[in-house]
């Protein structure tokens, strides 16, 4: 009964895309903890303000949803370079508390602002109608936007792994993050390559806020209440590694899934304990380097 | 400029002795902040909306709301806030609450506080039994449970069920009182399933996929009003399970108005049942939308929320005018049990034996209107219908 292709495929197919959401907002966050070494929990204020930019440019200005989300990724990247330059760069050397502290404030400089100028109810997100309804595969049909999600998640992992691994801009941020006086004293201009590493971060959690808005919902709470979510893969994938972080999605996105679907007494349970056992196993995470 | 001054104090001094004489306190306890804030905010505009159109039955008393934040549905905060209205501020009247795991915790605060508390929201059906000062101009989740356990064996030929529900008490009561009512007239719930808790809209998907496969004829959804409700609309459509042949049903909370229209075309054919919603055919109603919308903008809508907020100013002015003034609680509750008033959802009384609201039940489908916008439509109603666990002596509403 449970064994059935159907069965196993929807099952799969569900949970991947559920961790792929989760996979597009944390990779930013992997990147500005790991290649920066810096707390950041206002990642997802970021991915809400992300999310809220998709949402009022296509209510306003009739754009299509592809176009809205480059826009909010662009913009959602400027903003976040203009907080960079202005107060992230004074607490690189600071203590992690300090990060934490201020990075808190921010999630609720964040949340109080959209409440006053948008208001506090549910943004809700239109898709176009290609990605609504369901999708014949062949074997059987399933919910459209979630393949597509599927789609869009692989291809983006591709490109950041190409994009770190292969590029220059890639090397040297690896070089930045593991030897940064020796990095300055070869060249590279630091300080920009963190302002413009943070605003890509940023923008990545922008294009999770805008694609998940469909799964997670969209209000001014948004920036905490999925916070502890985006934290766990980070941690449980290692940080800074964009293998793990996709992988860690992924486990997390199936399992929960399916634990979901058999054992719903278990509630929100699942996630919390399966990143327990995680990182009782590994405490760096699945591609972390030991400590 | 002498005689200006002069006047604006003489009506200062008046106005100050009016209100000194005549004020009426009432605190509210409401969530402003965090995931309930839409729905603070609706129910505040409800009790504003009674003191705007009901400016004469207002007279001679002055109504002073004193609003503290119950931030979430944890309860904590909301009995702190509870606390404070009483001791610190010495309100005459408690109003408010929208989650239940809110008014539960406030309950033994209300009970030594003595003051006559009215119930905006909040649905569990035992909550009044928890305090002798609460009244509840709201509903219980058995009074739409219950009648649309009927309605789906009778009405809508269903003969499986599986119930779908947030993991909280008003969830666990919903199920319980769709369950009792659909098994009695002959119908089967085959599957339960807990979807997570009211504090964050989870992804209702592997839920509704286990609904899916157990390819029932109706799938009765409780979740809160709002966030939760969009989101099962949308995962409802999403997964095809009308196309399945299952029919969502549930109480109104899953087709608020306030969110009716984002919902899309996958919200019609929904099948509700419910004490309130904005398309109610009668003139009371009309009326009241009407001024909604004058009040709060073309594209904006009242709810059951807001009756909620609305019928309880009524009812605390009901009470103000029968003591005089002097809102002493064990009074208080005694003359609430006297109250009787047209509201926009139809009749209401409070029943006198159990602090309860007594109103009308209908039965409505979700379709599209003339002019293109989603509408519901009623297609059935029950007149006069009390809290169905408190009138059968149902644990814990014994």
């Amino acid at each position: 009964m449970i064994f059935t292709v159907d069965n196993i495929a929807s099952m799969l197919l569900g949970g991947m895309a559920a961790g792929m959401v989760l996979f597009i907002v944390s990779v930013g966050l992997s990147v500005t903890m790991g290649l920066m070494g810096f707390a950041n929990l206002a990642h997802g204020a970021f991915a809400m303000l992300g999310g809220y930019i998709v949402v009022l440019v296509m209510r306003h200005w009739g754009v299509g949803f592809a176009l809205a989300l480059a826009i909010s990724f662009v913009l959602t990247a400027a903003i976040s370079m203009v907080f960079e330059r202005l107060l992230y760069s004074r607490l690189y050397k600071a203590g992690e508390l300090d990060q934490v502290l201020f990075t808190i404030g921010l999630c609720f400089v964040f949340i109080a602002s959209l409440t006053v100028f948008v208001g506090p109810e549910n943004q809700p997100l239109t898709l176009p109608d290609a990605l609504r309804g369901q999708l014949d595969l062949g074997l059987l049909q399933y919910r459209t936007y979630s393949i597509f999600l599927i789609v869009v998640g692989v291809a983006i992992a591709i490109g950041l792994w190409f994009g770190f691994e292969r590029t220059r801009f890639g090397a040297q941020i690896r070089a930045a993050v593991d030897n940064r006086r020796m990095a300055e004293s070869l060249g590279i201009n630091i300080d920009r390559l963190f302002a413009v590493t943070f605003g890509f971060g940023s923008g990545m959690a922008a294009l999770g806020g805008g694609l998940g808005a469909e799964f997670l919902g969209l209000d001014p709470q948004y920036a905490l209440k999925y916070l502890v979510f985006f934290l766990i893969v980070v941690s449980v994938g290692g940080l800074g590694s964009i293998a793990g972080v996709f992988w860690a999605s992924l486990i997390i996105g199936v399992l929960d899934f399916v634990l979901k679907k058999y054992l719903p007494q278990g509630g929100t349970l699942f996630i919390y304990a399966l990143a327990i056992l995680l990182l009782l196993w590994r405490p760096q995470g699945l591609f972390g380097k030991p400590a | 400029m002498l005689k200006r001054i002069l006047a604006a104090s003489a009506a200062l001094a008046v106005s100050t002795a009016l209100a000194g004489a005549q004020e009426v306190k009432v605190g509210v306890v409401l969530p402003y902040t965090g995931i309930g804030a839409e729905f603070a905010q609706l129910i505040d505009r409800g009790m504003e909306m009674y003191l705007k159109l009901n400016a004469d039955k207002v007279k001679p008393y002055q109504i002073k709301l004193i609003k503290r934040d119950a931030k979430n549905p944890g309860g904590n905060d909301a009995r702190v806030a509870t606390q404070e209205l009483l001791t610190q501020e010495k309100v005459d009247v408690l109003a408010g609450w929208v989650y239940s795991p809110n008014a539960i915790a406030s309950a033994p605060v209300v009970n030594a506080g003595k003051k006559f508390a009215v119930i905006m929201n909040a649905g569990t059906a035992h909550i009044t039994q928890m305090s002798g000062y609460y009244a509840r101009t709201s509903f219980s989740m058995w009074h739409a449970g219950y009648a649309m356990g009927e309605a789906a064996a009778k009405q809508l030929k269903a003969k499986t069920a599986v119930v779908g529900y947030t993991d909280f008490p008003p969830g666990k009561d919903s199920l319980n009182a769709f369950k009792r009512a659909f098994e009695a007239s002959g119908g089967k719930v085959i599957d339960e399933i807990p979807m997570g808790g009211a504090g964050a809209v989870p992804d209702f998907t592997p839920f509704f996929q286990r609904a899916k496969d157990k390819k029932p004829d109706v799938f009765f959804v409780f979740v809160p009003a709002g966030d939760h409700a969009a989101a099962v609309t949308r995962t409802y459509g999403a997964l095809g399970m009308r196309q399945a042949g299952i029919r969502l049903i549930g109480p109104g909370d899953i087709t608020q108005d306030t969110k009716l229209q984002a919902m899309g075309d996958a919200a019609i054919g929904l099948i509700t049942m419910h004490h309130y919603h904005a398309d109610l055919p009668n003139a009371e109603n009309k009326r009241f939308v009407a001024e909604w919308k004058k009040a709060y903008g073309a594209n904006a809508v009242p709810d059951f929320m807001a009756v909620g907020g609305y019928d309880g100013m009524a009812l605390i002015m009901h009470v103000a005018h029968q003591l005089k003034g002097k809102i002493d609680g064990d009074a208080a509750i005694k003359a609430a049990g006297t109250f009787k008033f047209n509201s926009p959802r139809g009749p209401i009384s409070i029943d006198p034996d159990t602090r309860d609201i007594v109103m009308n039940e209908y039965l409505s489908e979700v379709v599209k209107g003339p002019d293109g916008r989603l509408m519901q439509k009623v297609i059935g109603q029950i007149d006069n219908v009390k809290d169905a666990c408190k009138a059968q002596k149902i644990a814990p509403c014994k």
